[in-house]
């Protein structure tokens, strides 16, 4: 699976929202708003097939 | 081989003998904003005094990338062409992480532009050529180096400056002054005026090197090469980049914890480059350390006294937004001043230089403010966002739409503002033209050659355009014997603009209204709107 780029203009417009709402956080309270995040991003996509696609292509060449 | 900084010839001014008459416009600042500002006015017939603390031309290479829309500005001020021949052209960046490539990208893959994406070439030699075009006006800029301004006061319909020279101090008044002196501007400190924005905490190392053998190795063609976690640096990116005269500007980054002072010397620095280059022989030609900065004036305009360039904005340099907004803001300002000191227009259209420049100047500061915290991850987490997006990159397109080692300077979409008629076409309003090739009957010649410098008509469509006083006409592949003609010989402009539409450029080029007939009422009120009028 190939993710192809579907934010177009508002790429770094939304790279600097989530950065920033990570700002300020402990390690640990990061980890928490992470995990709220993929939990209501994939409610958002909604289509099961999809984020299993995602969980495949994510866990490719994870670091040790 | 070394640039020869020759210094400029003192001439003691007249005003140390006698007062001088109220000049029209004072430029302070002699960089190449200033010199720009001098020269637009010029070929506008409005004379200017040039006051500059030194006598040389900038030491060390500084402002580098020149992007097109610069170019194009510089064309019309009549040094493009010269900028283009010394200048190395480059189009192509590559990102690396670590030692891989992970992404590369093409600034300009279309054909049909008499300008690259960009240039690269020493602020020194545009500063020289800005110095020569000058001097080609002498009739109307009074270049006048270590003339030093001490003191300034806005008197309402004019401003007073106290200048020192080595022969003593004099007296000097002008209707407008133009503050040109750069990013620690003193006209900005006697105004007790501060420019708001961030400050990043990392030092950079900006080395310029000469060498004979390419560190680019086997590429033939100079690119912009940026890594990230870069193999033979400690620190978090690095940058290279080619300029004529085979030196090539290197940046690195050292973090926040480093003494500047140290850092930049001989000593320290030829290991760093060592660890790059290999064991080519070099010579370091240029070296500075200095922090980054993402700030601007709440605004440029202060009655008599104006801003442009570094004076007014300042950014960090990923991205060339720094020289390049400076030659935007000489653009946008030049024609404006021209036509209220001409009694054309009135005072209040220099309103719509701070309103335009203020956008572009944010636009600019978000663009290099998004990059430099790509660059520096402040935090674990940030580190391990952007660590990921760069692992992912390889083989996903949205994560190299996120990776940022700077958004090239692209000309600021003016759309919003109070000059444009707003309407649909395929270069809406706002926008800075196009080039495009043309034939006429002279031969070869761009749309960017033509069309810029005054208010002009231009359409491909096949309906005559109206003679209108103060506007200009060009037509694209029509037959009309009272205006210049041209085709459109490589099919580029229709691609560009489409056939159904009548544009009104601005002398600035920017896009200010269109129109789908030739209705002469429109055309005057989008005229009169973009020169300022309220109604």
């Amino acid at each position: 699976m190939i993710l192809q780029d579907k934010l177009g203009e508002d790429a770094d417009t939304f790279y600097k929202a989530l950065i920033s709402a990570h700002e300020g956080l402990t390690e640990a309270q990061s980890h928490t708003l992470n995990a709220r995040l993929v939990l209501m991003m994939a409610n958002q996509i909604g289509d099961l097939g999809m984020l299993t696609d995602i969980f495949e292509t994510a866990l490719q060449d994870l670091p040790d | 081989m070394a640039y020869d900084y020759t210094p400029f010839p003192y001439t003691p001014p007249p005003g140390l003998t006698h007062a001088e008459p109220r000049h029209r416009v004072v430029i302070v600042g002699a960089g190449p904003i200033g010199l720009a500002m001098a020269v637009d006015l010029a070929l506008q017939g409005i004379a200017t005094v040039v006051l500059d603390d030194n006598n040389v031309v900038s030491v060390g290479s500084r402002a580098i990338c020149w992007a097109k829309r610069s170019l194009e500005i510089c064309d019309r001020l009549g040094i493009g062409e010269r900028m283009l021949a010394k200048g190395v052209t480059w189009k192509v960046g590559r990102n690396f992480h670590k030692g891989d490539q992970v992404y590369a990208f093409d600034l300009q893959p279309d054909m049909g532009f008499k300008y690259p994406a960009f240039i690269n070439l020493q602020q020194y030699y545009v500063e020289q050529y800005l110095i020569d075009r000058a001097r080609e006006f002498s009739d109307l800029i009074d270049l006048r180096f270590l003339n030093k301004v001490i003191a300034h006061t806005d008197c309402g319909d004019h401003v007073k400056l106290e200048v020192s020279t080595p022969d003593g101090d004099y007296p000097l008044e002008a209707e407008y002054y133009i503050a040109c002196d750069g990013a620690g501007s003193p006209t900005r400190e006697r105004m007790q005026l501060a420019l708001d924005g961030q400050t990043f905490d990392e030092n950079f190392l900006i080395v310029d090197v000469e060498m004979e053998t390419s560190p680019f190795g086997d590429h033939a063609t100079p690119e912009r090469w940026f890594w990230f976690a870069p193999p033979f640096h400690s620190g978090q990116s690095a940058l290279l980049h080619k300029q004529p005269d085979n030196i090539y500007r290197i940046d690195l980054q050292l973090g926040p914890d480093t003494d500047p002072k140290e850092e930049a010397t001989e000593a320290k620095v030829r290991p760093r480059i060592t660890a790059i280059v290999g064991n080519a022989p070099f010579r370091i030609d240029w070296m500075s350390v200095y922090r980054f900065r993402c700030a601007r004036l709440n605004r440029f305009v202060h009655n008599r006294v104006i801003f442009a360039g570094d004076s007014a904005h300042v950014v960090s340099p990923f991205g060339a937004r720094g020289g390049n907004g400076g030659i935007q803001d000489v653009d946008n300002l030049g024609w404006k001043l021209a036509l209220v000191l001409q009694g054309k227009a009135s005072p209040a259209l220099l309103e719509s230089y701070n309103e335009e420049r203020v956008e572009a100047a944010d636009e600019n500061m978000f663009n290099s403010a998004c990059a430099t915290n790509f660059m520096t991850p402040r935090s674990s987490i940030e580190r391990l966002f952007r660590d990921q997006v760069l692992a992912l990159a390889a083989r996903h397109p949205f994560a190299r739409k996120l990776i940022n080692s700077g958004r090239l300077s692209q000309p600021c979409v003016l759309s919003g503002s109070s000059l444009q008629t707003s309407g649909p076409a395929p270069l809406s309003p706002g926008h800075a033209l196009v080039d495009a090739p043309l034939t006429g009957r002279a031969g070869p010649a761009w749309l960017i050659t033509e069309a810029q410098g005054r208010f002009t008509l231009v359409t491909a469509n096949d309906q005559p355009l109206p003679d209108i006083t103060g506007i200009e006409r060009i037509g694209i592949d029509q037959a009309e014997s009272c205006y210049p003609c041209f085709a459109d010989s490589e099919g580029c402009f229709k691609a560009r603009y489409g056939t159904a539409h009548i544009y009104l450029f601005r002398p600035d080029g920017h896009v200010c209204a269109v129109f789908d007939t030739p209705d002469v009422d429109a055309i005057v009120t989008a005229h009169n709107r973009a020169m300022g009028a309220t109604q």
